[in-house]
């Protein structure tokens, strides 16, 4: 029985420091997308070809979307490097994950890689970078005392029970981001080690689709969301 | 008794835990439908806003499977 361990396995240590099966995989997926982005750097041009062309209506797509999100094509030039970048970064984790050997090529009789997002630590990484990016897209387009002014805020009574409410919502955004990625993921990857011992030779081909299929929506439903929230951050506020 | 309830547990978490979030996807979703048979031009709009409310009801459905998973392999 292959063994399901929620906490991501260490397999090398440096001094303090441990290397984890999930953060070699991360630091390769992120090593191919700089290899990659610096290639199609080099083909920009007046009449994009191939495989830039391909890039090109991604990148296309997602700014549409953003765009179509975020009201003004100002506020989405703002909000796209960020919102660009965690798409594509989780959802070439997540889908990471699928490719044959992960999982199942064996370092000391644990795996030696594993599916960056289906460790905790990475969506927690990945959530703090969104929360405390809002904060500082609010101070950023509204100013300290305005941003502050959400969460505390003494003209009456029941703004401030909303304030306050307000600031545990954050660290409520925290968990929930991190949870709703690291859940998703982690869960296909139980289903699919599942899949694997029970059924092994047809039965698995569904929920690898499956698997791809919720790796793109839970990228996409943490862009969105954290362009929502960036959104709803930098809005002039509308009840004083 | 353990035995019994060591397998129970994570089933059970998982199963309540699951209930009212589908319900609660079902619902959105319906009234989402509505919305855009209604209106079929404000259908990307729709769908955005429901999409996301979708993900915020199924991330308490994920709350329920992760405390599954730690009670079953912790």
């Amino acid at each position: 029985m292959q063994e399901i361990s929620l906490a991501a396995e260490k397999i090398y240590q440096l001094g303090g420091f441990s290397i984890t099966n999930s953060l070699l995989l991360s630091m390769l997926v992120s090593f191919v997308l700089i290899i990659l982005t610096l290639v199609l750097r080099h083909q920009i041009a007046l009449i994009p070809n191939g495989f830039y062309n391909a890039a090109e209506a991604v990148i296309e797509g997602l700014f549409n979307l953003v765009e179509s999100v975020a009201g003004s094509f100002e506020q989405a030039k703002q909000f796209f490097p960020l919102i660009g970048a965690l798409f594509i970064f989780i959802l070439w984790n997540n889908w990471s994950g699928l490719i044959p050997g992960v999982g199942t090529i064996t370092i000391n009789h644990l795996p030696l890689l594993r599916g960056p997002t289906a460790d905790l630590n990475a969506t927690l990484a990945l959530a703090l970078v969104s929360v405390i990016a809002t904060q500082y897209y609010g101070i950023k387009y509204t100013g300290f005392f305005a941003n502050a002014k959400r969460f505390i805020n003494f003209t009456s009574p029941i703004l401030l029970f909303v304030g306050l409410l307000e600031l545990v919502a954050e660290f409520a955004k925290v968990l929930s981001f991190s949870f709703r990625l690291f859940g998703n993921i982690f869960a296909g990857e139980v289903l699919l080690v599942v899949m694997g011992l029970l059924a092994p030779y047809l039965a698995p081909l569904p929920f690898i689709g499956l698997e791809l299929f919720v790796g793109f929506v839970q990228a996409l439903v943490f862009a969105m969301l954290t362009l929502v929230f960036l959104k709803v951050a930098v809005a002039e506020s509308h009840n004083t | 008794m353990e035995e019994v309830i060591k397998i129970l547990a994570p089933g059970l978490t998982i199963a309540l835990g699951g209930m009212l979030p589908a319900f609660a996807i079902g619902w959105m979703a319906s009234k989402a439908m509505e919305a855009i048979g209604r209106n079929p031009e404000a259908a990307p709009k729709v769908q955005t806003a429901m999409i996301l409310a979708i993900a915020f009801a199924e991330a308490i459905a994920i709350y329920s499977l992760v405390v599954a998973l730690i009670i079953k392999f912790v």
